[in-house]
């Protein structure tokens, strides 16, 4: 390795260019002592490319908004929507707060764990799903109520409409 | 079956008109949309008048405090040299609400516009709007509601060609109900770990990156426009005196039909459930918890004697709060669903405080072992005094939030609590809540997240029967 391979290794960026495009959108949204705002949307807009925020996947955002890596960490480990493990291609997180139990959803939780075979916080054997409790989704209305990949909320999730999400989800 | 989408709201101003796919800037002016900004502008009201409109209307913040809206943006510096910052708080989190979420999705600009006025008021020039991390939907429209309000010179530079101008971003949280904390919103804005700041200072003298800023309500903002365009007389002549104007209220439980009703302050309760479609399945009102989880639990009863409006719901020994209602029926076991909500504060505690982040597992662990058939008489005192032990002792609310509910349903329900002591099982629901093994010392000491969602799982019946 040549001296300049190090350094580009080094230097080298783990995100596409598109994803530092949209984090130079967020950075532009706050004063210039503001840059550190826009750590929250970076690492979000980093969870969607690698699936979860490994280390490197941290420094590299705190490198590229000029930030303590550590700055970036806490964040990352603060907020329960970053993946800080591996995850399931689909992680589908259910609302089992009470108003939701008391509409089902704390029966549809049940439901998913015993059709996928896993517990909270685990991944089934495939690795397609990981399942996660979810406190207060700001839906209550909808119970159950579901956020598929953090970004789809599925709402009034009968049994019926479960089986056909995981089937749907599998095909992806 | 829509949770907004209906006809049952009474004299609606913010929900008025919608159907589910009128939320576009077009649709909102057909709906009288940007008329009160145009009012503003056109009539070269000032800044001090519009304050003295909203100051009358007895607005109160619909967030949770219930603090007038009028008098909080008088607080802010009408002379200061440097920037100020204007924040919405859509980080909708407390269990039981979702009606910023419809605001945000069926009628976006009204609390764009209502943003555009409070910055006029308040002299402000950048603003951002916190929007719950659960709802990214949400977020995305309301980014294309903004570009929509900057096309048409609602918003941006020289707004509707005068000298006033105001930015608008969106910001997306990522999943922590303390975020909705004012202090810890502002925390979180800045890009750090959501941590409530002492107060004082209070945000509008040292606010987001130190400056003085104004943080309001997503409804709070949906009502302005409304106030300006027909009056502060009219806005307080809907509601109540010191209540004025209509409130959305997030019905969820036991009813018929979980939804958003808008109705006027001072609507009774009883009301409210006949337009939620009554209890489910025709059974008994048991209890209810009229403002949102953090809020004390009121015996049924009783709530059919009270109207809903913030005095008179403290009057019932509770609070308005964000308007949302718990609405459970005879089935329902106080003991599980106190356990639910311990869990919840127990999970979302910021840490930061010893008396919440160690009070909020202590109360969760013992209401648990009560529920499974565990629990000492004395653990009833034992309660109270760790609950009176983290109220007031706090740097933020959230110790209080866990704290109250504590209280009062051990309060209302004593004898429930008593009966899971006493025989190892539940009062009402004999079989649905009986008590099951204990974790293993070994779960026990495993990662506490582990452990509660391992309870959680060997319970499956414990709320929801």
């Amino acid at each position: 390795m040549t001296v300049a391979d190090h350094i580009a290794e080094f230097t080298a960026r783990l995100l596409s260019d598109d994803a530092y495009r949209r984090i130079d959108r967020e950075v532009s949204k706050f004063p210039p002592e503001g840059k550190q705002s826009a750590v929250m949307a970076a690492l979000g807009i980093a969870q969607d490319e690698k699936a979860w925020l490994s280390v490197e996947v941290m420094t590299d955002v705190a490198d590229y908004l000029g930030l303590p890596a550590i700055a970036v960490q806490e964040v990352a480990t603060f907020y329960n929507m970053y993946n800080i493990r591996p995850v399931g291609r689909h992680k589908i997180t259910v609302c089992t707060n009470l108003p939701c139990a008391l509409s089902g959803g704390a029966r549809a939780a049940d439901y998913l764990k015993q059709k996928l075979g896993i517990d909270f916080r685990e991944t089934t054997t495939d690795g397609n799903f990981t399942l996660q409790e979810g406190e207060c989704l700001g839906a209550c209305g909808d119970a159950p109520v579901m956020l598929i990949d953090n970004k789809r909320m599925v709402s009034w999730m009968s049994d019926e409409k479960i089986d056909a999400l995981l089937v749907e989800l599998s095909e992806r | 079956m829509n949770t907004s989408i209906h006809d049952r709201h009474i004299a609606p101003q913010i929900m008025a008109g919608l159907d589910g796919d009128n939320w576009r800037l077009a649709g909102y002016e057909a709906r009288d949309g940007y008329k009160a900004l145009r009012k503003i502008i056109d009539e070269k009201m000032t800044p001090e008048q519009v304050v003295a409109v909203v100051k009358s209307s007895a607005l109160r913040g619909r967030g949770g405090a219930g603090f007038p809206t009028g008098l909080k943006w008088s607080f802010m510096p009408r002379q200061f040299p440097g920037q100020k910052y204007l924040v919405c708080n859509s980080d909708e989190g407390e269990p039981g609400t979702f009606k910023d979420r419809d605001i945000l999705r069926y009628n976006p600009h009204s609390m764009i516009e209502g943003m555009i006025i409070g910055a006029y008021a308040m002299g402000i020039t950048v603003g951002y709007n916190y929007i719950h991390g659960e709802i990214w939907a949400e977020y995305e429209r309301f980014e294309e509601a903004l570009g929509e309000a900057r096309a048409a010179g609602y918003l941006g530079d020289h707004i509707l060609g005068s000298d006033f101008s105001f930015q608008l971003h969106g910001f997306h949280g990522y999943g922590a109900y303390i975020c909705g904390e004012e202090t810890a919103l502002l925390e979180s804005l800045e890009g750090k770990k959501g941590q409530p700041r002492f107060k004082p200072p209070f945000p509008a003298s040292f606010g987001l990156y130190g400056k003085p800023t104004t943080i309001n309500n997503t409804e709070t903002f949906a009502a302005v426009p409304w106030i300006i365009r027909n009056g502060a007389d009219a806005f307080l002549k809907v509601g109540r005196p010191n209540n004025g104007g209509t409130k959305i209220f997030s019905v969820a439980g036991d009813v018929e039909w979980p939804g958003n009703y808008e109705v006027p302050l001072g609507t009774p309760f009883a009301k409210l459930l006949e337009l939620a479609g009554g209890m489910r399945g025709g059974k008994k009102l048991k209890m209810v918890i009229p403002g949102g989880s953090s809020a004390p639990v009121v015996p049924g009863d009783q709530m059919m004697q009270t109207d809903m409006d913030y005095d008179s719901i403290a009057k019932a020994g509770s609070m308005l709060g964000s308007g949302a209602v718990i609405v459970m029926d005879e089935t329902r076991c106080a003991v599980a669903s106190l356990q639910r909500l311990s869990y919840f504060y127990f999970e979302e505690s910021c840490g930061q405080c010893t008396p919440c982040r160690e009070g909020t597992g202590w109360m969760y662990r013992v209401i648990h072992r009560i529920e499974h058939g565990e629990g000492r008489i004395e653990d009833l005192d034992l309660l109270n005094s760790v609950a009176d032990n983290i109220q007031g002792r706090t740097i933020c609310a959230l110790g209080d939030a866990a704290a109250m509910p504590v209280r009062a349903f051990i309060k209302h329900y004593r004898d429930e609590f008593i009966h899971h002591i006493e025989h190892k099982q539940c009062l009402v629901g004999p079989g649905a809540h009986q008590h099951a093994p204990h974790a293993t010392p070994l779960e026990r000491a495993q990662e506490h997240e582990h452990i509660a969602a391992a309870e959680i799982e060997r319970h499956p019946v414990s709320i929801d029967s």
